[in-house]
């Protein structure tokens, strides 16, 4: 395990390397002054020359990079310049929402999608399988911004059983923070929940159809014990290296749903950052979430090393 | 045992079943062909409407009444007015034009840049291959929200941004399908022959093996070209792609959300739009996919 682990970590650096690089370059090569733009019409050559000074942006490229990057390491990512507070502060300040949300659309892609997959492929070409089919089609047509704004009228308008939007924080009433979050994480999740219900099906049909199963079936096992103990376990590396990307998904999602229900997170952070011109914290923002993603990815690669040990020596 | 008969003599000929893969056979090409029937109907369909809108609008998608505004569907507004009192149909029309446009050249974008950075990593491998594959990996962490955030807050939203970031966080896919099939091919026969002839790397990539990945990266553009759609309504939906009063789908559901409770029609139809434009593309690259890939075909 050890010379997948380094080689693992290895290229995790060299990713992380390119994520920081990426974010850097957008916004400090791509044509534009950033000193400019975050200024907008109320520079004048003083004041522009003082936040290029400030920004560092009066020195030579490489330099400013190996300084941001640096910084970056320490967990600095520079100052708002909306709310003159760190970056990283106001980025840990929305975690308690967008974290809860991406975690909660995670459950529910999980708890839902895995079972109807098994169902489909234990219902293969029977009526059952073909609605999950017809379901999962429509499910990923259908944009979780639409979705969340159709939850919203049915359920927030219509019914008044949740919130149309806001936020109650964890400390003061943290069941009506979960109810807030119910509506854009069911929105959230039911694009991943078709997706994997799609893919957990293809992934039984796959193992369903191997000379084990086919050896356990003949000796008399249950379907139920086929299905669960023997073809799951098996169809589980597809299912895993999936899920490892909806979590990226998911947090990407949660940009969106966080401005169609009004939740306080990351992705609202950012786009009010863009109508401030505040810079480092879009930055900020997104080298955090690029990271995370990466960061996941590695996991789950560590996670099928361990469960299919031919992934680790090959 | 000898007065045991054999087991094969007490099968009768007649009322063997045919075998189970035959009929799921037959089944599965009826509904491989539903799924492209119905998929070339709703993009046909949606194609159509783009085209149809660059020369006919029930309405002025742009003209504004205000006298008109937030209506309900009718003989005169199919699909309702929206707060300016524009013509919702019109309006959906015309979004089709932007969606169909960014889908195609974001597609565009990531396949030229994908498939030159996988046939490098591919074919020449080594040091070059694991630092190409690795800059994918890193853009791959990069969903175009988040990209399409950087750029606009440099450059300001637009259509033009909605295009790169979305075309930009194609080019990992691309690059890790040619890669892989480049990897693959390189070791066949058939280029080990045409080596043998004197064939230079350009001819071996360009005439030999590239051919060979064509297929795989067309189904692979039709899968990618409704998650573009998708992308590109959740920019608009953001403010960070078409800009009013031009509408797109994503834009118009941002508009629709502020009259809920009073217009709730005008939430529906853009959102339709996109989902029949998502679900069409969808099954036409499923239908695709099973055409050219049989062997996949059989697995679902």
């Amino acid at each position: 395990m050890r010379p997948y682990l380094i080689r693992r970590i290895l290229a995790l650096a060299l990713t992380l390397f390119f994520v920081s690089f990426v974010t850097f370059v957008v916004v400090y090569v791509i044509p534009g002054d950033p000193a400019e733009l975050i200024l907008g019409t109320e520079g004048n050559p003083e004041t522009l020359a003082a936040l290029r000074a400030k920004l560092g942006l009066d020195r030579p490229l490489l330099s400013q990079y190996v300084d941001w990057l640096g910084s970056a390491l320490t967990g600095d990512l520079g100052v708002s310049i909306q709310y003159d507070v760190p970056v990283g502060q106001l980025i840990v300040s929305r975690l308690p929402v967008t974290f809860p949300l991406t975690g909660l659309a995670m459950s529910l892609t999980i708890g839902a999608g895995i079972p109807l997959g098994i169902l489909a492929a234990s219902r293969h070409r029977r009526p059952g399988d073909v609605g999950l089919m017809i379901f999962s089609q429509l499910g990923m047509a259908i944009p979780s911004f639409w979705a969340g704004l159709l939850l919203m009228l049915l359920f927030a308008v219509y019914l008044g059983w949740f919130p149309a939007g806001g936020f109650s924080s964890w400390a003061e009433a943290p069941a009506g923070a979960l109810r807030s979050l119910l509506l854009p994480a069911v929105a959230l999740g039911l694009v991943q929940v078709a997706v994997l219900t799609r893919t957990t099906r293809a992934a039984m049909l796959e193992v369903l159809r191997e000379e084990y199963v086919q050896t356990a079936r003949s000796k008399g096992l249950s379907d139920r014990l086929v299905l669960y103990k023997h073809a799951l376990k098996n169809g589980l590396i597809t299912i895993i290296t999936l899920l490892g990307l909806q979590i990226g998904h998911l947090l990407a999602g949660s940009i969106i749903i966080e401005n169609v229900f009004y939740l306080p997170g990351l992705g609202r952070l950012a786009l009010g950052a863009i109508g401030a011109r505040d810079l480092p914290v879009v930055q900020g923002v997104v080298l955090f979430v690029a990271t995370v993603i990466v960061l996941v990815n590695f996991a789950v690669d560590l996670l099928y090393g361990w469960l299919d040990p031919r992934i680790r020596y090959n | 045992m000898a007065g045991s008969t054999p087991v094969f003599a007490t099968i009768d000929p007649v009322s063997v079943e045919p075998p189970a893969y035959r009929q799921h056979t037959r089944l599965e090409r009826l509904l491989d062909c539903t799924h492209l029937l119905v998929g070339l109907c709703l993009t046909g369909g949606l194609l159509l409407m783009a085209l149809t809108s660059y020369f006919y609008t029930p309405q002025d998608p742009l003209s504004m009444s205000i006298g008109d505004r937030l209506q309900g569907p009718s003989s005169a507004h199919w699909f309702g007015t929206d707060q300016f009192g524009r013509d919702i149909l019109s309006r959906v029309m015309l979004g089709a034009v932007v969606s169909m446009s960014v889908g195609v050249i974001a597609v565009s974008i990531g396949l030229v840049v994908g498939v030159l950075v996988g046939m490098l990593s591919g074919y020449f491998g080594r040091g070059l291959d694991e630092g190409l594959m690795r800059f994918m990996d890193a853009l791959y962490g990069f969903p175009a929200v988040l990209l399409a955030l950087l750029m606009t807050a440099v450059l300001g939203p637009g259509v033009f941004i909605s295009m790169v970031a979305i075309g930009i966080v194609n080019i990992p896919v691309f690059a890790r399908l040619t890669r892989a099939n480049f990897l693959v091919l390189r070791e066949r026969d058939f280029v080990t022959a045409a080596r043998a002839l004197g064939a230079c790397d350009i001819e071996l990539i360009c005439r030999h093996i590239l051919p060979n990945v064509l297929s795989p990266l067309l189904v692979q553009a039709t899968i990618s070209f409704p998650n573009a759609i998708l992308a590109e309504a959740g920019l608009s939906y953001l403010g960070l792609g078409m800009q009013p009063p031009h509408p797109s789908w994503g834009s118009m559901l941002k508009e629709a959300q502020s009259f809920l409770r009073l217009a709730p029609s005008y939430a529906i139809f853009p959102g339709a739009a996109i989902a029949l434009a998502v679900l069409g593309c969808n099954l036409l690259g499923d239908g695709l996919r099973d055409m050219l890939d049989p062997k996949l075909s059989r697995q679902r």
